[in-house]
């Protein structure tokens, strides 16, 4: 029995003032999934095939650098979005996403929702509208991280 | 003029215009930068969650501290502070048995008796758990009075992270919501990285019956506002503690002014929508 | 030496020549008075035992940055304004140990308070300064805690003021409210008339001390003719008011211009040296220093003036929230003219003219004050300067 997405999504403030039609679109291409902990969930340099709304759990945003190993640069949790470099060229991940904790989320196909906004360009702009504050938010929480907020002289 | 934990009010100073002598009981590393100092006045020592003293070491000078203790506890209390400059470095050599002068308690303080009934967010940025933990205990020490309570802190590196053991044993318990986050993540953090501005959308509450209390850098304070305003917490239910340079604390120097404020006095709890119209102005 | 004995609210005439024993009383019951000496090329506040310390035939020139003494034609004893000195030197002294401190052991003790201030005598207050210390005294006085030693040297301060008979260049105590008639706040307050020939003081008695005092001065109750004299000068003096300010409405002209271009502007002119806030008299920022001797057996705790145009005066641990010239020039202004109201009730300025005479740059606080408002009025406001 396939549960219906639709009402989960409807219920969310992320896609909140979707048209009907749109929210089952967007549906069509979710499904729940879970990870468990310690997981790997892509790599920098896949293919952005899929982006994740954590519905419960933590992911960490990881970059890897030589002679340092991972370093997680933010964590992502419940009710937040990973990932948008599905949906701009080259789309591949810049970053690496690893859960850490036992974390439930729904995937939604990417390139299936970008073939739909390439022709449904109300969609498009929909999505790239939600999508974009997702962007200024993590920016401006990036900023204030590398502020160095809490050292003397803050 | 404590009338106890039922209606805390700010508390008037023991002697506002000359230190008393009191003895140190411990002195305590908490980070590579800041120590706990442990106080055991002579007398009776009363003050309200949010206050702060003139803390003087003998022929070196006098900074303002908040205090960082449990105001139940009657027989002593602490202060947490960082060392920035010449008193606070002094300050951090003395040991047991040595001695501070004391002038205070001095200041405004949470707003206890304002957010009974309703939903507690206390949100705390790197020293400015310091100033908030008394509101912490004073909350847990009447837990009933308040729907649900949601402590927020954020720091900058694991080992940054102070009263750990607490924050900790506080986390244990069901009926309070504690998250840490920190901003540079390291190899055995399992925890949330990241600034605290962002675990405030997330924060189990009703904002419209939400009393926010907020301590941190001015800028980390800046952004939570936003959040704040974002989550729908009215101005009027926001405090936050405001920091300026001070030298008298009993509002004759002039030093602490804050738009038609003084920090000593009108402060440094202060309700936002009273400093909105400055707070955020630049220099000023 | 009189036989009538005054009652309060009464005038009697002085003549000059008889106006030494009102010091002579005074000294003789134990006041130190102080007034107005020339010395320096200005007329500041000491140590007077005498009328002949006074200076007699002695007017200022006043102006923005500019400060002279000129010759009277006639021997005016209080012929002139206000000097760069004011009357909170000495209820608000400059430099004041507060404590002294002992190491004992592990601990300390603080040693016993120094005794009462001597009692002391004002000789020439005017107006201004009436509302000046007035304004003070909210600050000392009326808060919720009291300055102990400022409330025991204004307790003993007797009070002879004097109702200005010449305005100086840069006052504009009548924009104020605050003169040039004292009507409060004095023992003993004078109008010295010089006309047709004759040279006497129309002293109106203000306390019952005052009144005391007057016993062992000679003098006769006043003519009404005499009053009407006395009574013109003051009203002419405030008709000659060297500067205006239009006060309508001020804080919140101010609280509305917290980024207007303006401030840029007198920013690039003031040198924060903090002339303007030594010798305002209401200013009353301090500083506090903790010192101890070698040994590192005694501390002291010393106070002294300091100034919001010091860069440091607004330091906290990593930098100071007002560090550029513009920003402390705005917080001078504003505090003075606006947030001064919301704190004590009052403006902080009681319009001396102080501060423009001796801003070495002659910033002018009424210039200041008309640009920002009619910059305001043509549209021009808040034009923002901050840097993103």
């Amino acid at each position: 029995m396939i549960e219906s997405l639709e009402p989960i999504i409807e219920g969310h403030l992320f896609f909140k003032g979707l048209e009907k039609r749109h929210i089952k679109f967007i549906a069509g291409c979710a499904k729940n999934v879970r990870f468990a902990e310690a997981t790997v969930i892509f790599r920098e340099g896949d293919p952005a095939d899929q982006f994740y709304f954590v519905r419960e759990g933590l992911v960490a945003i990881e970059l890897m650098v030589p002679q340092r190993g991972f370093t997680t640069l933010q964590t992502v949790g419940v009710g937040d979005v990973v990932g948008w470099s599905w949906l701009l060229p080259p789309y591949k991940w810049r970053f690496a996403a690893r859960t850490t904790e036992v974390t439930r989320a729904l995937a939604f196909d990417a390139k299936c929702l970008r073939a739909k906004c390439e022709d449904d360009h109300d969609l498009g702009y929909e999505l790239f509208k939600r999508f974009s504050n997702v962007m200024a938010e993590r920016l401006e929480a990036t900023r204030l991280q590398l502020m160095d907020l809490y050292g003397v002289g803050a | 003029m404590a009338s106890g934990l039922d209606q805390p009010v700010a508390v008037g100073p023991v002697e506002p215009m000359v230190p008393l002598a009191f003895p140190i009981e411990r002195v305590r590393k908490e980070t590579h930068d800041t120590f706990t100092l442990d106080l055991a006045p002579p007398a009776e020592f009363s003050f309200a969650p949010g206050q702060f003293n003139m803390v003087y070491v003998f022929g070196v000078g006098e900074v303002p501290i908040s205090i960082s203790s449990d105001p139940s506890q009657k027989s002593a209390f602490q202060h947490t502070t960082r060392v920035v400059g010449t008193v606070t470095s002094a300050l951090k050599r003395l040991k047991k048995g040595d001695t501070v002068g004391i002038r205070g308690p001095f200041g405004s303080c949470w707003p206890l008796a304002e957010a009974v009934g309703g939903d507690c967010l206390v949100v705390a940025g790197g020293i400015g758990l310091a100033p908030l933990r008394p509101v912490i205990y004073s909350i847990l020490a009447q837990r009933q009075k308040y729907k649900r309570v949601v402590v927020l802190y954020g720091t900058r590196k694991r080992e940054d992270i102070l009263f750990a053991r607490e924050l900790e044993r506080w986390r244990g318990k069901l009926d309070l919501e504690i998250e840490v986050t920190i901003d540079r993540g390291g190899p055995e953090w399992r925890g949330n990285v990241g600034v605290v501005t962002t675990l405030i959308a997330q924060a189990p509450l009703d904002p419209a019956n939400t009393t926010a209390m907020v301590c941190g850098p001015e800028v980390m304070m800046r952004f939570t506002l936003m959040e704040l305003q974002r989550r729908g917490i009215p101005a009027e239910r926001v405090y936050l503690s405001m920091e300026r340079n001070m030298k008298c604390a009993v509002g004759f120097c002039g030093h602490c002014q804050y738009g038609p404020t003084f920090v000593c006095k009108d402060g440094p709890v202060f309700r936002f929508d009273r400093i909105a119209a400055v707070f955020g102005k630049v220099e000023i | 030496m009189s036989d009538t004995s005054v009652g309060v609210n009464e005038r009697v005439v002085i003549e000059v020549p008889d106006f030494d024993q009102l010091l002579q009383a005074l000294t003789t019951r134990g006041y130190e008075i102080l007034g107005p000496v020339a010395r320096d090329g200005a007329i500041v506040y000491d140590r007077v035992t005498s009328t002949s310390d006074l200076p007699s035939g002695w007017t200022d020139e006043q102006n923005g940055g500019q400060y002279r003494l000129k010759r009277r034609e006639d021997m005016a004893l209080f012929g002139y304004a206000v000097g760069p000195h004011s009357w909170k030197k000495f209820l608000h002294p400059p430099v004041q140990r507060l404590w002294e401190a002992k190491r004992e052991g592990n601990t300390f003790r603080i040693l016993a308070d120094s005794p009462a201030p001597a009692k002391r005598a004002f000789l020439g207050v005017r107006a201004c300064e009436l509302y000046a210390m007035a304004v003070q005294d909210k600050v000392f006085l009326e808060g919720p805690y009291v300055e102990p030693g400022y409330q025991a040297r204004r307790d003993s301060v007797f009070v002879v003021a004097v109702n200005c008979g010449v305005a100086g260049g840069t006052c504009f105590c009548v924009s104020m409210n605050a003169g040039p008639r004292a009507t409060f706040g004095y023992d003993l307050a004078l109008t010295e008339v010089l006309s047709g020939g004759r040279h006497y003081l129309v002293m109106h008695v203000g306390t019952p001390l005052g009144a005391e005092v007057l016993r062992n001065v000679r003098h006769r109750p006043v003519a009404d003719p005499e009053t009407r004299e006395a009574d013109e000068i003051v009203a002419n003096t405030a008709q000659q008011m060297g500067r205006q300010m239009n006060t309508e409405g001020i804080k919140e002209l101010l609280y509305r211009n917290y980024e207007h271009p303006r401030w840029e502007n007198v920013a690039a002119r003031c040198l924060t040296c903090a002339n303007c806030t030594m010798v305002c008299p209401t200013c009353f920022c301090t500083t506090v220093e903790d010192v101890t001797d070698l040994s590192g057996e005694h501390a002291e705790r010393w106070r002294k003036w300091d100034s919001c145009f010091t860069k440091d005066f607004s330091y906290i641990h990593g930098g100071s929230i007002r560090a550029t010239t513009k920003s402390r020039y705005r917080q001078w202004m504003t505090h003075k003219l606006a947030t001064w109201i919301d704190q004590f009730g009052s403006s902080g300025c009681v319009g001396c003219g102080r501060c423009i005479t001796w801003c070495p740059v002659a910033i002018d606080i009424t210039e200041e004050v008309r640009a920002i408002r009619e910059a305001e009025a043509a549209g021009l406001s808040a034009a923002g300067t901050d840097r993103p």
